[in-house]
């Protein structure tokens, strides 16, 4: 009795793993089409802009938003803990730092995948569960290349925008709370600011990881979307594992990119 | 095999799951010109069958061929060619919701074709006065009525002249007056443009006065074919049931299982 029911666990924990294997291929070969036929959303780039819009200009407000709260924050709790050591002149380098190394692309992709993320899924899904995507192949339009890729680098395009508007705002919010209000001198806010940061060591391995995060929430959200059976729990189960999916995808690739890129390569 | 069919299909097999079959033996012949009227009730696989002539769906055994093409054979391209020629008409129309009357209409021309933007202009103007709604032209699909959404559709279905019309429960959901507009539609626009039309339906009164030939379906086999004049003389116990609406017959009333008395624990032990 007990060997029959290990034995339908193990057949279970094969089963699931077998099949998120197989998702996972699927997506990969989806990703490979998707690329692959790219041509329209490049070549009609107005598609592609107009994707650009709905995922990144309509997520402006909560990102600059949030950046903005974020830095405040920062700058409270960075200056309570420099003071002790007596440096709160660098309070300017640790905001910034924190920011463009981290926090603005991990927060800014979070957002992203929470705001422009769950909507592309919940309308890709819906286009297929009211036949606006059979019907689009039935009139001989592949769906992928006119719907889906120009939703995809819509994504990526607008993604490093958005965690770049999300530090210089968090940047911004710092110095608020940390020269306006607290009174840290500006002088030196701005030039161990500009001293410290170093344009490609911290600046463009920032951009880089806001690119990846971009591509990976993009690439899950359309696929969710594509994937989801055409109902109603199925739009809605897509979106959520969209959210989650996103999220700790962007963790993940944060703490290996970290790794690769500011720990000299020897991973310590 | 008729040369000048459309659509001809020959002894096709299809299930999702090989052991149980949608489609089992099905032929059926498809004539240049005609509206035919594939019939039968929810889930004998007419729809299946629908979609497989427009290449949704590919054949487990048998031969299909649409427009002279073996659609088995063709690959992305030919296949995307062969569609161009079709126009189809899904069951709740499948308006592009973000786009407008015009533009859904607009759609199939300026996707596959290279007309400035005048004359794509006038041909959804043509279009939409065709099925009555050029003066709905800037309306968004939220704010049609089911019956115009499918009229829309249609306009859209038929921006391209299709050879080949598929019609997916085109009268389901219709109030009276939409579904004397449609259907009428569907007659006139099939003998305007030269095409050939498929119906597949489960209303059988209403569809009967508009098709030149059908075939009614049952357990994924055609069980009787013929002219609409000939429904009522027919012998075929499906077609008696199903055309009068009996609810009993060669359908059960009730879905197979257990005896009745032996479930309520009355039977004789």
């Amino acid at each position: 009795m007990a060997s029959a029911t290990l034995r339908g666990l193990v057949e279970r924990l094969g089963a699931t793993v077998t099949a998120r294997v197989w998702r996972l291929g699927f997506a990969a070969r989806f990703l490979f089409y998707l690329v692959l036929h790219s041509g329209t959303a490049l070549r009609r780039f107005s598609l592609t802009i107009r994707e650009i819009y709905f995922a990144g200009v309509l997520s402006l407000v909560i990102i600059l938003v949030s950046g903005l709260f974020v830095g405040m924050v920062l700058g409270l709790q960075g200056y309570h803990t420099l003071q002790r050591y007596g440096s709160s002149e660098a309070l300017g380098v640790l905001v910034a730092l924190s920011l463009v190394r981290e926090l603005g692309p991990v927060v800014a992709g979070l957002l992203f995948a929470s705001r422009a993320g769950s909507a592309i899924t919940a309308e890709i899904g819906l286009m297929k569960a009211t036949e606006q995507i059979a019907a689009m192949e039935m009139m001989a339009v592949d769906p992928i290349a006119r719907v889906v890729a120009p939703r995809f680098w819509g994504g990526v395009i607008s993604m490093p925008l958005l965690a770049a508007l999300f530090s210089a705002m968090g940047i911004y919010g710092g110095y608020l709370v940390g020269v306006k209000l607290i009174g840290v001198d500006e002088g030196a806010f701005w030039s161990q600011m500009q001293a410290a940061v170093d344009v490609r060591e911290d600046v463009l391995n920032g951009v880089i990881k806001s690119f990846v995060f971009g591509f990976a929430v993009s690439w899950i959200a359309v696929f969710e979307g594509y994937d989801a059976p055409p109902t109603a729990e199925g739009v809605s189960g897509a979106t959520t594992r969209t959210v989650v999916t996103s999220s700790l995808a962007i963790l993940a690739l944060d703490f290996i990119l970290t790794a690769l890129m500011f720990t000299g390569g020897n991973g310590l | 095999m008729n040369a000048s069919a459309v659509v001809s299909i020959e002894n096709l097999w299809f299930g999702y799951d090989p052991a149980r079959p949608v489609l089992r033996d099905v032929s059926v012949e498809i004539p240049r010109g005609k509206v035919v009227g594939i019939m039968g009730q929810s889930g004998c696989g007419k729809t299946t069958l629908l979609r497989m002539i427009g290449a949704a769906m590919t054949p487990a055994r048998g031969l299909l061929r649409v427009l002279g093409a073996d659609t088995r054979a063709l690959g992305r391209d030919g296949l995307y060619a062969m569609r161009r020629k079709l126009g189809m008409l899904f069951q709740f129309g499948a308006l592009f919701t973000d786009m407008t009357v015009y533009d859904n209409v607009a759609f199939p021309l300026r996707e596959h074709t290279a007309l400035p933007e005048g004359m794509v202009r006038d041909l959804v103007l043509l279009k939409l006065e065709a099925v009555g709604l050029r003066g709905a032209s800037q309306r968004m699909p939220s704010e049609l009525s089911g019956g115009m959404a499918r009229r829309v559709a249609l306009a859209r279905a038929i921006a391209l002249d299709p050879q080949l019309m598929l019609y997916d429960e085109p009268f389901t959901g219709l109030d009276p007056i939409s579904f004397g507009v449609i259907s009428r539609l569907v007659r006139s626009l099939n003998d305007a443009l030269g095409a050939t039309s498929i119906i597949v339906t489960h209303d059988v009164q209403e569809t009967l006065g508009v098709v030149d030939y059908v075939y009614f379906m049952a357990d994924g086999q055609v069980v009787w074919q013929g002219t609409p004049q000939a429904v009522d003389g027919s012998l075929e116990p499906f077609v008696d049931q199903f055309v009068h609406g009996k609810p009993d017959g060669p359908v059960p009333f009730h879905y197979p299982g257990s005896s009745f008395a032996a479930e309520l624990a009355l039977a004789a032990d």
